[in-house]
């Protein structure tokens, strides 16, 4: 219970903050460290191979992806990249029946029986990657390689 | 009280409305798909949580599919924000209104 919140706290607040932080650059670097926690929260969950993809490709590859995205559409002269937002109101009232939406379900629909991992946990997932999830599988190297494709051809300037 | 399944679903709930508020009150382009990625992480969040708790990897290896999808969708995202910064100079969102170019 102290690990849960303690993370949920940490993940909270760095959400929060990714959405309402006033610095483009600060947001970006709000979201690494949430994104972190979240692979610290999928080790308390026992689910250390998700944890180690997640910082890889998310903080790892993702953040970079941002910043350099932060870089090349502003000028960098030294000031903070200022962002606002506004309709705090309407959105804050969505978020909030939202959310209460969701309680309202989770609170009232039952819960799937309580089982344990094994000690195999990540042979396991590597034979449902490749037996079960086989199709998915294949088809999602096809889709990174066409959004890869598709980013150099959307993003090369025409005359290059 | 012991933690179980209802806490974790609640904090990723928690997350994915957080994430929705961004996505309604942000103006600029690369702020949005920040918002987009909070509300990704908690679904991968939700769905390792539930496969923990059932102790069934399956949990585990739809997170997976979801960070790659996410990072698909950055990718080309990324390139397009790109794209529209060299056509029209900004990624203000309220400043992009035409369709033709």
């Amino acid at each position: 219970m102290i690990g849960f919140t303690i993370l949920g706290l940490i993940l909270f607040v760095g959400s929060v903050q990714v959405v309402r932080c006033k610095d483009l650059v600060h947001g970006v670097l709000w979201l690494a460290m949430t994104l972190m926690t979240t692979a610290a929260t999928f080790a308390y969950l026992d689910a250390g191979f998700v944890a180690g993809i997640q910082v890889l490709l998310y903080t790892g590859g993702i953040v970079i992806l941002m910043l350099f995205a932060v870089m090349l559409t502003k000028r960098l002269d030294g000031a903070s990249i200022r962002i606002d937002s506004d309709g705090w109101l309407r959105a804050g009232v969505v978020g909030f029946l939202f959310f209460a939406g969701l309680t309202a379900v989770i609170l009232n629909s039952p819960m799937p029986a309580k089982g344990q991992i094994g000690e195999e946990s990540l042979e396991k997932v590597g034979t449902l990657f490749l037996t079960r999830h086989l199709a998915a599988f294949e088809f999602l190297s096809i889709l990174l390689l066409a959004a890869m494709i598709g980013a150099i051809v959307i993003a090369r300037k025409k005359d290059a | 009280m012991t933690l179980d399944l209802t806490h974790w679903m609640l904090l990723s709930a928690l997350m994915f409305s957080v994430g929705l508020m961004g996505l309604l009150t942000r103006k600029n382009a690369v702020a949005l798909l920040l918002s987009v990625e909070v509300m990704a992480n908690a679904v991968n969040l939700n769905l390792v949580a539930i496969g923990q708790h059932r102790g069934d990897e399956t949990g585990q290896v739809m997170a997976l599919f979801g960070i790659a999808l996410t990072v698909a969708e950055v990718v080309v995202g990324l390139a397009i924000i790109i794209l529209i910064h060299r056509l029209n100079k900004t990624i203000e969102l309220d400043e992009i209104s035409e369709l033709s170019g």
